[in-house]
């Protein structure tokens, strides 16, 4: 019976975080009907979803893997423009939208994955922060890489230059479709809302039953203490890497969304650069490291904050940056903790007395 | 033929030689101890049987299979289980999850399996449950399976840490001075348990300890351990009034 109790707790855990997810969902559907959202804070939305996914499936390293990385961004490079670069090719090819989607989605997320395992496989097997600097320095590398790449289609295949567009020497009849630092052009704009929002609960599904899993189970003792994880069997290397190029395949997917949304996809500091892995980082960290939940609800407050007080103006940023404080005092501090569980603790004792 | 075997092992660190031609003989069942002044090479020697050093010669046969030069995994695989001097639990995970991180190996199904929920994830976790609720049940520990780890107090982390061992179904259990902090009381319980595990699980065991209650207590056979060689050994009783062994812990 209390094996049953427990069994509910995390399922039942687990449905309030999709339950959660559904409602946000439904509310901004009624919000937008009833023409309550400005179209500024509707252009977001999607990039949102983006974002809740990075910020999760980078929860999934650092929180349960327990390892840092400082490269989010480039695994969701990678997977913005591997898909962005077969939904163009395949525009003609493919014209059912949501089946072309479907295979950029696996595109992407198994280049990211792949480019996770092969960023993983040194630098998972040290210890302390090289993970942190190694992905730091692969984030900075894919999107300098991306700035410099030339593809082009004609009659007679594919060209690659890394010098210029011109080049490619391509055929009259051909196309430039990565043109280097001008990015992919004319990518279908198939992502929308919706379509976020369920890759956003598939994301969790996979996160969620997969830390309440064997696996899950294996990874999260190798974060809390590798060497009695090894003396009890786990095979360390392959269970961290295993959790590390799974976060990494679902920033591609969160890339695929991202690209998918733009007219033109570009490989800038701002997207890709470093900023934006600090950024996720930070959605991660003020959500609370470990907590998937948490990751979500704070990218929704933080990426909708700014353009919410734009009215402000000059305040803005300032409000921001208040608002990243206390949050990281209420989340951390051991006063603050102290008092969230004191006051959790009353209100469970109120809950058990009326039952 | 005895369990474990330990013939001619040796290991340097730079200049030190640590451990130096140590043999061992364990017989199965038997409750041996391992003991010697501080900085005699008994952790090493510890090292050396699972596999976190590899030693620069000398053979280690248990069950008659020589497992010098595996890893640690795999040598928990063969049968080879241990406890540290310094507690090391999954501190964040329940105490159930503890002992079920220690029947990894045993109850096996696919990642694809665990995220996709198929038949056989519910099958396995349900026979991982109730084998950690029985080993917990064992032990005194299955009302508190779901308390964080980090919160059991002192000497129920210690017996956390035996039950996670004795999850891998382990031939041999290595205790690394599993008395150390606790105090008499717990000492005394700690004993109690130790042998409950020898009797119930027919298990064999070597354990260090400095705690000489302990030792006298509970071990049948000794090795006292002397800068990295073995000083003295055999039945508990003698090896503990051989004068060199006084000598060797009280000076002359």
């Amino acid at each position: 019976m209390r094996r049953m109790k427990k069994i509910n707790k995390t399922t039942k855990s687990n449905l309030i975080t999709y339950a959660i997810v559904i409602a946000l969902f439904a509310a901004v559907q009624i919000l937008t009907s009833a023409g309550a959202i400005s179209s500024l804070l509707q252009g977001l939305l999607v990039p949102l979803c983006a974002y809740i996914i990075l910020a999760v499936s980078l929860n999934l390293t650092v929180g349960i893997l327990g390892e840092l990385s400082l490269g989010h961004a480039g695994f969701m490079c990678v997977g913005a423009f591997t898909s962005a670069f077969f939904s163009k090719c395949t525009a003609e090819l493919i014209p059912v939208a949501g089946v072309r989607y479907l295979f950029a989605l696996l595109i992407g997320a198994a280049a990211a994955g792949l480019c996770g395992i092969l960023v993983g496989i040194p630098a998972l097997r040290l210890k302390g922060d090289y993970l942190a600097i190694v992905t730091l320095a692969f984030g900075e590398i894919i999107k300098n890489v991306v700035n410099i790449l030339f593809i082009g289609r004609d009659s007679e295949g594919f060209h690659f230059s890394t010098k210029d567009s011109l080049s490619l020497g391509l055929l009259p009849d051909g196309e430039v479709i990565v043109n280097g630092p001008q990015g992919i052009t004319g990518t279908p704009k198939d992502s929308t809302f919706t379509v976020g929002v369920i890759l956003i609960l598939v994301t969790l599904f996979i996160v969620l039953n997969l830390i309440h899993s064997r696996s899950g189970r294996a990874i999260m003792a190798i974060r809390d203490n590798r060497i009695a994880a090894e003396s009890i069997g786990i095979n360390v290397t392959k269970y961290k890497l295993m959790a590390f190029s799974i976060s990494a395949a679902l920033a591609g997917v969160g890339g695929v969304i991202y690209a998918h949304n733009l007219a033109t996809l570009t490989a800038q500091p701002k997207n890709f650069g470093y900023n934006m892995s600090i950024m996720i980082l930070v959605f991660v960290v003020l959500g609370g490291i470990g907590n998937i939940r948490g990751s979500i609800l704070a990218a929704i407050v933080l990426t909708l904050l700014p353009e919410l007080l734009r009215g402000l103006s000059d305040y803005r940023m300032l409000i921001y940056a208040v608002v990243l404080i206390a949050m990281m005092l209420f989340n951390w501090s051991p006063k603050a903790i102290e008092w969230r569980e004191r006051h959790s603790a009353k209100f469970k004792r109120k809950k058990q007395k009326e039952v | 033929m005895a369990l474990l075997e330990v013939k001619n092992l040796g290991i340097s660190f730079g200049g030190l030689r640590a451990v130096n031609a140590f043999h061992l003989n364990i017989e199965k069942g038997c409750l041996y101890g391992l003991i010697g002044p501080n900085g005699a090479g008994k952790t090493t020697v510890f090292n050396l049987l699972t596999g976190v050093y590899r030693p620069d010669e000398g053979i280690i046969l248990l069950d008659g299979e020589n497992i010098v030069g595996k890893k640690t995994i795999e040598i928990n695989k063969t049968g080879i289980a241990r406890t540290f001097q310094n507690i090391r639990l999954f501190k964040e995970l329940s105490v159930k999850d503890n002992v079920k991180a220690g029947l990894h190996n045993h109850y096996r199904y696919s990642t694809l399996e665990g995220i996709f929920r198929l038949p056989n994830y519910y099958k396995k976790e349900k026979e991982m449950d109730e084998k950690a609720m029985k080993l917990l049940s064992v032990f005194d520990l299955d009302q508190e399976a779901d308390t964080l780890a980090a919160n059991l107090p002192y000497g129920k982390q210690r017996k956390l840490e035996i039950t996670r061992a004795l999850a891998t179904n382990p031939k041999l259990l290595l205790l690394d001075e599993p008395a150390a902090g606790m105090n008499p009381n717990e000492t005394k319980e700690l004993m109690e348990t130790i042998r409950f595990v020898r009797d119930t699980f027919d298990m064999t065991i070597l354990l260090i300890e400095h705690d000489m209650k302990l030792v006298s207590g509970i071990c049948e056979k000794l090795t006292v351990l002397n800068f990295g060689e073995a000083l003295c050994e055999g039945d508990a009783s003698d090896v503990l009034h051989d004068p060199e062994v006084i000598k060797a812990y009280l000076g002359e």
